[in-house]
């Protein structure tokens, strides 16, 4: 496999790996906080302002994890520095 | 296949570019500055008001309101910065209705600047409220050995305020382009009404975050002891 090849052949998988394997910690995380958020308003319907406000900061900071591997799976596809570079030397050739 | 309105450049000379960036955050500046220039020309203070007015005061009030459920005491010193934050994000991203626009908040350019914003207020308002000894008194707070790590958890804080921010704008912009080769016209729809509902999640984040930082900077250490009142 010469260069090109392979790099291109290493950002796609690892941009899919990463995206698949990324989102599952948080939808886990997410679900088990949503879950205790709702039966925390069970218990106190009074406190249901408060609950609801630190329950979404609390997803964001969860969800900003899957963000994270969201954005290294499009920089892989779409702004791949290396994918550039060998571009770059196929083309001068 | 765009990965940001940085590339979408109007007019260049030189270095100098004029990007969707700058065109779309000076526009959102402009609708934001010279509409409440013109609704706050005639304030009434009575029952009659126009619809305006009132839903500028509603804006405004929700938003001391929220401060000060974070536990800043006076909202009335962090109003204008945590309000504008939240303001511009969420018009930022409401205005994806408009066919052409793009929220300037899906370029990490933006979404840094905010979050360095961001990383410079919470020590002067810290440095407001406590004095300058008693903010840096903070960084060692619990023990000594804690110092590189607090100081650590400033910047992680602040990159992950930016990259949040742009990932889930850039994130909506990209699922519907990417739609629209795909499907007709009523999934991208959708998808626009779920990108229109995460811009004002994540407008509030951004701002309930920043309200949070401000306050853990600037909340009371120990309660000075009140000296016995003589009897």
């Amino acid at each position: 496999m010469d260069n090109m090849t392979l790099i291109a052949v290493a950002s796609i998988v690892t941009a899919g790996l990463t995206i698949a394997l990324g989102s599952i910690g948080p939808a886990l995380g997410e679900g088990r906080a949503v879950a205790t958020a709702l039966s925390s308003l069970a218990q106190q319907p009074d406190a249901a302002t408060t609950i609801t406000r630190t329950l979404f900061v609390g997803l964001a900071m969860i969800e900003s994890i899957a963000i994270y591997c969201f954005v290294v799976s499009m920089i892989l596809i779409f702004a791949n520095p290396f994918w550039n570079h060998v571009i770059a030397q196929a083309t001068t050739k | 296949m765009r990965l940001s309105p940085d590339e979408m450049i109007f007019w260049q000379h030189g270095f100098l570019k004029l990007n969707a960036t700058i065109v779309f955050t000076w526009g959102l500046m402009l609708v934001l500055a010279v509409g409440s220039k013109l609704i706050t020309r005639k304030l009434s203070t009575g029952l009659e008001r126009s619809r305006w007015q009132n839903l500028l005061e509603i804006v405004v009030t929700g938003i001391e309101k929220q401060i000060e459920d974070v536990g800043l005491r006076h909202p009335e010193k962090y109003i204008g910065f945590l309000g504008t934050l939240f303001l511009f994000v969420a018009l930022g991203s409401l205005c994806t209705v408009i066919p052409g626009y793009e929220p300037p908040t899906g370029s990490l350019s933006t979404t840094a600047a905010l979050a360095l914003s961001v990383f410079v207020a919470v020590p002067l308002f810290g440095i407001e409220d406590q004095g300058m000894g008693g903010y840096l008194k903070s960084y060692v707070e619990p023990t000594f050995i804690m110092l590189p790590f607090n100081v650590i958890s400033e910047l992680s804080r602040t990159l992950a305020l930016a990259v949040r921010l742009f990932g889930n704008m850039m994130s909506g912009v990209m699922i519907i382009g990417i739609l629209l080769t795909i499907t007709p016209f009523i999934f991208p729809i959708v998808m626009t009404v779920l990108g229109l509902l995460t811009g004002m999640v994540q407008a509030y984040i951004f701002s309930i975050l920043a309200a949070v930082y401000i306050a853990a900077a600037t909340r009371t250490r120990k309660p000075k002891p009140e000296p016995a009142p003589k009897t």
